[in-house]
């Protein structure tokens, strides 16, 4: 009883936001998983369409629904030898670090030429990454 | 010295990250393509750079009220599951092979991504503000 209350909580969801809910998270877990990130470019644009949450809300939620999907993949790829010790510590320095400043800016959401610079450099990315 | 690259490259994932945009489609690339780290490491440290990242975010967050746990279970759940599966997938998948798959999903994202801005700009023309 008190797990169906922690489950829909305020509004009833319907079995159709539960399918689409369930179907989001097998998507966003798969990603996250195989690929060690982006889980959250996925799962900010399904949470702000599914449950109706504004940018913030939608961000701030995506990073709670992830992080736990980083601890089993961080547990599952160490177990399996894939872990460097000197570019770990740095690079989990410096994204809190960035992370604290991004924050600080989000109360202004990015300007365009900042999405349009991050959707041009994953596109060369991704392009270098495919035929390099 | 490259202890500062690492330093530079988490840095500016986490500042993207924090903006809303993703960290770890920036911190990967960047550790496999400038600084020659492997994709499997450059996979397994972004996993564990967000992890602090989060638990010094998720509280200010809360106080903000920004986190909306409506019926997340439904979601977090079977996110777990798949996680699980497809880390394990992950490595044992050939690193060369997981990196062109990583570079399709960039690509993908990037699609994704024009299309929004696309049609950000068009309703901001219709809206008649010039920002």
């Amino acid at each position: 009883m008190k797990m169906s209350v922690l489950l829909r909580r305020g509004r009833r969801l319907t079995q159709t936001d539960k399918t689409g809910r369930i179907l989001s998270g097998l998507g966003v877990g798969a990603a996250n998983g195989l690929f060690g990130g982006g889980g959250g470019m996925i799962a900010v644009p399904l949470l702000s369409a599914q449950a109706r949450l504004n940018a913030k809300q939608a961000h701030a939620t995506a990073i709670l629904v992830i992080a736990p999907l980083c601890l089993v993949s961080a547990i599952i790829y160490s177990v399996n030898g894939y872990f460097s010790v000197q570019i770990v510590i740095p690079a989990a320095i410096g994204n809190v670090a960035g992370g604290l400043v991004g924050a600080a800016l989000l109360d202004k959401l990015p300007p365009v030429w900042v999405k349009i610079s991050f959707v041009a450099v994953m596109l060369a990315a991704g392009i270098r990454m495919v035929i390099g | 010295m490259s202890f500062i690259l690492y330093l530079l490259s988490g840095a500016l994932a986490g500042l993207l990250g924090g903006m809303g945009m993703g960290g770890g489609t920036v911190l990967i690339p960047i550790l496999t393509i400038f600084l020659g780290v492997s994709q499997h490491i450059a996979q397994a440290t972004n996993v564990i750079a967000f992890l602090p990242m989060a638990a010094f975010a998720l509280p200010k967050h809360k106080k903000a009220g920004y986190l909306k746990t409506e019926g997340l279970a439904y979601v977090i759940i079977p996110a777990l599951i798949s996680s699980v599966l497809f880390s394990l997938l992950a490595s044992v998948t050939d690193g060369e092979a997981l990196r062109k798959l990583f570079g399709a999903f960039l690509i993908a994202l990037a699609v994704k991504g024009l299309i929004s801005l696309r049609a950000e700009f068009s309703s901001s023309k219709k809206g008649g503000k010039s920002a």
